[in-house]
């Protein structure tokens, strides 16, 4: 548990000691700010347009501007996270290689698993910081509607970003243990995860089995329900178990570094 | 303190390491001398655990290797060929992680780092990142990661690589002065650095040992006994001829001779017997002027390169 932490705060400390967690940062908030003022005001003139035809033929149905901004905006964050993940991933291991301070680590009595999980607890811990600002954008607009929705919408979409995120980096941290080169594992990273993004693509609206099984697949498809505020169970087995996984194939990925250096 | 076995490392079909056992006692430094690619890094790699050996034991503080990797790192602590270092760190937090993967509780760590800077050398750069750091500094920032914990066995691969030759100094007699409290192996392909260091020598070439001993006795060992360089104004062939009565002296050369009349020559002699007066003796009686006559110590640089050179010719019969 110690080595755990002497991990983690190794890489906190070379996220935030480094220009990287700021640059990415202050990218990803400016991006995102950008596109929640859109979201916002397509929302607000929607939803004006809605009262306006309400008053005209009456017994239209209220609309629900800040779940509709929250979904949106949550399915953004997705996009740009695809995007950004992979590049804070790509070095977790590929570095430590390159550098030799792997041999450091793997010679040193801490255990392969407190690596890893030192590693990703790290990352996350960068992707909460850098998702946290968003989250006040929506408090913001859920204190000002009438009426306001509950809080623990916002609290099940963000669960839903953080374990999409989560899986993201479990997948990416794995394959940046597979290389050197930071490039190549971010190019994995971002294909990879492109690909069980899309996994169901030809197949959504049948109801064959290998349809159902390939939509079950699908990162993004558990990822909707929690932009709804629905906390359910089998997207939270689907990304826990992803990320586990994922952990498992990178602990011994680092261990088998012993056995294949030829 | 360290018991190696049969050690064997095979990638793939080349055999990096073939079958070396040796031993250190505790508190000795011993010497791993060989030229580039001998085998001396993959051993090391293996003592560490960082890669586990194809067939053979090593045992650290009665711990194997493999088997109780975790115990055995527990004890070491190694400087691997580059110092691993975070360009991104201070010296002092780079140390404090050091200490703090290897479970050194916090009430020790400041002493412990205050130490390790101390005996480094590395006092003043304490606050400083260390990729601003010049290559020298860095050696010894990844020296003073191996010995911040103060570990039983202290494992280094090419220690005074980049350093100047007044750094180099300083290293060798901070290895000196950590023997006794610790065991140590490093690896070296600088001759004098073996001498003046160490204890005990393995000399490796091509993953097989070709010696271990101290480095006295390796110099003392050389077949063929002394040398004797001589420097005498004589005609070249009666001077061989006079050399080759001398009793005892098993073979002369003419190395070189003058159109002014001076000849040098090198004289073997037999173990065992000095025969300087002898020939000094013989060459006034004929009235040629001597102005050199020394005997030629082997360097280990020497025996060396015998051993390292006539591995392929010895290696059959052995085998």
């Amino acid at each position: 548990m110690r080595s755990l932490y002497a991990i983690y705060r190794k890489e906190i400390g070379h996220y935030f000691v480094s220009p990287i967690a700021y640059v990415v940062v202050s990218l990803f908030l400016l991006l995102s700010g950008f596109f929640f003022r859109l979201y916002l005001s397509d929302a607000v003139e929607q939803s004006l347009q809605m009262e306006v035809q309400s008053m005209r033929f009456g017994g239209m149905q209220p609309f629900d501007a800040p779940s509709q901004i929250l979904r949106v905006f949550l399915g953004f964050l997705a996009l740009v996270i695809l995007f950004f993940l992979p590049m804070l991933t790509m070095g977790v291991y590929a570095e430590e290689r390159k550098r030799g301070t792997i041999e450091l680590l793997m010679t040193s009595p801490i255990r392969e698993i407190d690596i890893v999980l030192g590693k990703f607890f790290a990352s996350l811990t960068l992707f909460a910081v850098m998702l946290l600002p968003t989250a006040g954008y929506i408090f913001y607009v859920f204190l000002h509607s009438d009426p306001a929705p509950p809080l623990r919408v916002i609290f099940a979409g963000y669960l839903g970003v953080i374990l999409f995120g989560g899986s993201l980096m479990a997948l990416g941290s794995f394959l940046s243990s597979l290389t050197e080169n930071q490039i190549i594992a971010a190019a994995l990273t971002f294909g990879a995860f492109l690909l069980l993004w899309a996994i169901d693509f030809g197949t959504r609206g049948t109801g064959s089995a290998t349809g159902q099984v390939l939509q079950y697949l699908s990162v993004i498809n558990h990822f909707d329900d929690f932009t709804r505020g629905i906390i359910d169970t089998s997207g939270l087995v689907y990304y826990l178990s992803f990320i586990v996984f994922f952990i498992f194939l990178t602990v011994r990925s680092v261990d088998s570094m012993r056995w294949r250096r030829a | 303190m360290i018991e190696v076995q049969d050690l064997t490392k095979a990638y793939g079909p080349v055999t990096a390491v073939d079958h070396v056992s040796f031993t250190v006692k505790k508190g000795e430094i011993l010497g791993f001398l060989g030229p580039n690619g001998a085998g001396k890094t993959t051993t090391m790699r293996i003592l560490t655990g960082f890669m586990p050996a194809t067939s053979g034991t090593a045992r650290i503080a009665g711990f194997d290797v493999f088997q109780d990797s975790l115990e055995v790192r527990r004890h070491i602590g190694y400087l691997p060929e580059a110092p691993p270092l975070y360009p991104d760190m201070t010296v002092e937090a780079y140390l404090d992680f050091i200490l703090r993967i290897k479970n050194v509780p916090a009430d020790k760590r400041q002493d412990r780092i205050k130490d390790a800077l101390e005996k480094t050398n590395l006092v003043d750069k304490r606050p400083e990142l260390i990729k601003r750091l010049s290559r020298g500094y860095k050696q010894r920032v990844g020296l003073a990661q191996a010995l911040v914990h103060d570990p039983d066995v202290i494992i280094l691969d090419e220690p005074t690589v980049g350093l100047d030759p007044k750094q180099i100094i300083e290293v060798r007699h901070l290895i000196k002065n950590l023997a006794g409290n610790h065991t140590i192996i490093l690896s070296t392909h600088i001759l004098p650095e073996v001498s003046m260091t160490c204890d005990r020598v393995v000399i490796i070439n091509k993953g097989k040992i070709a010696a271990v001993d101290t480095p006295q006795n390796l110099t003392a060992q050389l077949k063929g006994g002394q040398r004797i360089h001589i420097d005498v104004q004589a005609p070249e062939k009666p001077l061989r001829e006079l050399l080759e009565k001398i009793p005892g002296a098993s073979r002369a050369q003419v190395t070189s001779a003058r159109a002014d009349g001076h000849v040098t020559a090198t004289i073997e002699a037999a173990p065992g017997k000095d025969i300087r007066s002898q020939i000094a003796a013989k060459i006034v009686q004929q009235g040629w002027p001597l102005y050199e006559l020394h005997g030629i110590s082997v360097s280990l640089e020497d025996i060396f390169l015998e051993l390292t050179t006539d591995e392929e010719a010895h290696a059959q019969p052995a085998n």
